[in-house]
């Protein structure tokens, strides 16, 4: 008998940190429940892992069409209109998808919640975590559209990942609280679609930052994808950027995580029983 | 030592108010924010009116290598305290200390994902059980072979029978290896060849020295397989001991439920007592009163489990003395079929006449051979071919299920039980009697 498997199972109460220690013993389980919702994500689908890029892929072609050439909105003057568009579509689509999949995962996986324990902030995380895949998929045509209009790369797609990390924190501290609440409100069912299909036109995805006025400037910073869009063009296409607004994003994103897994902690103790 | 689970003053309250509060609440919630920001959670202070303890002041101990079965009727506490234990749900008071690996399995399969295939299901369901990879990884092909579905490990699970998924569910939570392993009604699902699996590699993970907490309705597996039972009622702990003694209990309380509670039965007048009986020259009929009691001298309240002893004390009134004294306990079925009579004439030992006065008269069935159910019971009392007292329906007696066999069975099919041996010998051996195996309580079909 081992006593470090000591265990106390007392009631809990306010405000408390996620047990660290219980999510690295058990983050083979994370990596797991990832593994599921990318296999599953489509099977019985014709065209497969293709769906992955074929959704900002096809947002690109209408936005270049109906926003570029017909409404004559211009991204980048240094980059051609569709590159720029899949940039920011790349992470956006990501950053979507991944509050979508999340906010509903917990109720999805129900018959699991109340019939075993595990940490349940694996739940939320690993529905975030099977979109990486499709990230890096968008990221890898995104090469090829630059190696096509031949945009070079430069050191600066080195923060890249830092600018993918502030779009995981901001998607998961989101993903977590409202998968939370919609244990108990399924009103954020109705609630994320309008979110997100709001959110692409807050957002500089369309059109660059430089068409906000500077007044408005840190109100879009409080947006945590601003900053991330805005980042990812700065790092691949050397897009202007303005960093008051990515600090900013990224300190939001940062608080939305802490804040998600406080909230998400605090709620999860009723998931069984409310479920 | 120290023990391996230790509950202390375990409670659990719900709110009847809690399915409104998540239906349509959250404007309710937003508006209360707003208009009253210093309130606590008003929907939640008007629930607490209505609060429901579905387990109150639970406390017990466990110690190593105890087979635990936890029973007790629908709605008594029993899930909520596995859940508490498997951690899927906070207590509202007490503690628990678990000292070692702790598993739970609450249903079978938990995790499984219909698209997925066996081989996927597999890894996928051992890691919510708590399994490390490499740990499925190495019981994999054991895992396969308990479940007897080695070709189809390449099939999606949506494609199998109910009893393949329920099966390789089964198997990997077999083989998990924790100290401490809590097992809900998993034997309720598969067909009977595969139950008696599960309940062999359920003795057998005892005997490898686990602590094993088992929920379960089936009394037969839990006389089987535990030593030791707790009996939970309307949230609390009403007994805890020898695990037979429980499921006595559990049996008669499960009876008293519906009223009937008591082991003495009033036949003076008896609503059902044919009409002419009723009026007796001294204004007392000849059947009184009735006791019932079972093994172990306990009384029983109208119910015995199967081949338990049945003991029916009549006292007996008579205001003269009845020189042809006999009895007969007619015991019907439900279709209202006769299926057992008991008579005096039957048993040479009772004597011919009854005196006058009181007396006592006992009519005992070492071991009743009725399987389950509904019976009802009709009392006669002649002299010499002349009726004197008759109560048709006098009483109903329930017959509740056992492990009558001692296979961890409940006995199946049929309308009566009965001991009885098998032997399989081989043809060309039939000369050497040593070669003979009794297959004892194998209740064939």
């Amino acid at each position: 008998m081992d006593p470090s498997f000591e265990l106390i199972i007392e009631p809990h109460k306010g405000w408390q940190p996620v047990d660290f220690r219980e999510v690295y013993v058990q983050r083979e389980l994370l990596g797991f429940l990832m593994w599921r919702d990318i296999k599953i994500r489509y099977r019985q689908t014709l065209l497969g892992g293709v769906w992955a890029v074929l959704q900002p892929l096809m947002g690109m072609i209408v936005f270049t069409f109906f926003f570029h050439r017909l409404a004559g909105v211009n991204g980048d003057p240094q980059v051609p209109y569709p590159v720029f568009a899949f940039a920011g579509l790349s992470v956006w689509t990501f950053f979507a998808n991944a509050l979508s999949q999340a906010s509903n995962s917990l109720v999805a996986n129900q018959a699991m919640v109340k019939k075993v324990y595990f940490p349940r902030i694996f739940i939320p995380l690993g529905a975030i975590g099977a979109m990486l895949l499709d990230l890096l998929l968008s990221l890898v045509l995104l090469a090829l559209l630059m190696a096509w209009y031949h945009i070079p790369l430069t050191s600066k797609a080195l923060l890249i990942p830092v600018f993918s990390l502030g779009a995981l924190l901001a998607a998961s501290g989101l993903g977590m609280t409202l998968s939370a609440l919609n244990v108990s409100f399924r009103d954020v069912k109705y609630v994320v679609p309008f979110m997100v299909q709001m959110g692409i036109f807050v957002t500089p995805v369309i059109y660059p930052i430089r068409f906000i006025p500077q007044k408005y400037m840190l109100l879009m910073g409080l947006n945590p994808m601003a900053g991330m869009v805005t980042g990812f063009r700065y790092a691949l296409l050397g897009s202007p950027a303005s960093w008051r607004v990515m600090g900013l994003s990224l300190a939001v994103s940062v608080f939305l995580f802490v804040s998600g897994l406080y909230l998400f902690r605090r709620m999860e103790r009723h998931f069984a029983d409310v479920i | 030592m120290a023990f391996m689970i230790e509950v202390r003053g375990l409670s659990k309250s719900y709110h009847y108010g809690q399915s409104l509060k998540h239906t349509a609440t959250m404007r309710e919630l937003l508006v209360g924010a707003f208009t009253s920001p210093f309130r606590k959670q008003p929907v939640e202070a008007k629930a607490a009116q209505n609060e429901f303890w579905a387990i109150k002041d639970v406390t017990f101990d466990v110690g190593q290598g105890e087979i635990v079965g936890i029973i007790g009727a629908n709605g008594a506490g029993k899930s909520t305290l596995l859940k508490i234990l498997s951690r899927i749900t906070d207590p509202t008071a007490g503690r628990v200390t678990l000292r070692g690996r702790m598993a739970s399995l609450l249903e079978v399969g938990t995790g499984f994902h219909p698209e997925l295939t066996g081989r996927e299901n597999v890894y996928l369901n051992g890691a919510v059980l708590g399994m490390r990879n490499a740990e499925i990884k190495a019981r994999f092909d054991e895992i396969v072979a308990f479940a007897e579905v080695e070709k189809f490990l390449d099939t999606p699970v949506k494609h199998y029978s109910s009893g393949m998924s329920v099966r390789l569910g089964f198997a990997v939570a077999a083989h998990l290896q924790p100290d401490i392993l809590i097992v809900d009604e998993v034997l309720a699902v598969g067909d009977v060849a595969f139950q008696k699996k599960c309940l062999g590699k359920m003795s057998e993970v005892s005997k490898g020295g686990r602590t094993v907490l088992f929920v379960s309705h089936n009394m037969a597996a839990v006389e089987n397989l535990c030593q030791r039972g707790i009996l939970l009622k309307q949230g609390q702990l009403v007994f805890d001991g020898d695990a037979k003694e429980a499921v006595g209990q559990y049996l008669q309380m499960s009876t008293v439920s519906n009223g009937e509670n008591s082991s003495v039965i009033d036949l003076s007048d008896a609503p059902s007592r044919i009409a002419k009986y009723r009026e007796t020259p001294d204004h007392r009929p000849i059947l009184q009163k009735l006791e019932m009691f079972t093994d172990g001298d306990q009384p029983a309240l109208r119910a015995v489990q199967i081949g338990a002893r049945l003991l029916l004390r009549f006292h007996l009134h008579s205001g003269r003395s009845i020189p042809s004294f006999t009895m007969a306990i007619g015991i019907n079925n439900a279709m209202s079929q006769r299926v057992l009579t008991l008579h005096t004439v039957f048993s040479p030992s009772v004597g011919h006449e009854l005196s006058s006065g009181d007396s006592i008269l006992e009519c005992e069935v070492p071991s009743l051979p009725l399987m389950p159910g509904q019976f009802n019971v009709s009392l006669f009392i002649d002299n010499g071919g002349i009726r004197l007292d008759a109560i048709p329906d006098a009483f109903m007696l329930h017959v509740l299920d056992s492990d009558f066999y001692g296979s961890g069975r409940t006995p199946f099919s049929g309308i009566f039980v009965a001991p009885h041996n098998w032997r399989l010998t081989s043809a060309s051996d039939a000369s050497v009697p040593e070669a003979q195996a009794a297959v004892h309580g194998f209740a064939g079909r």
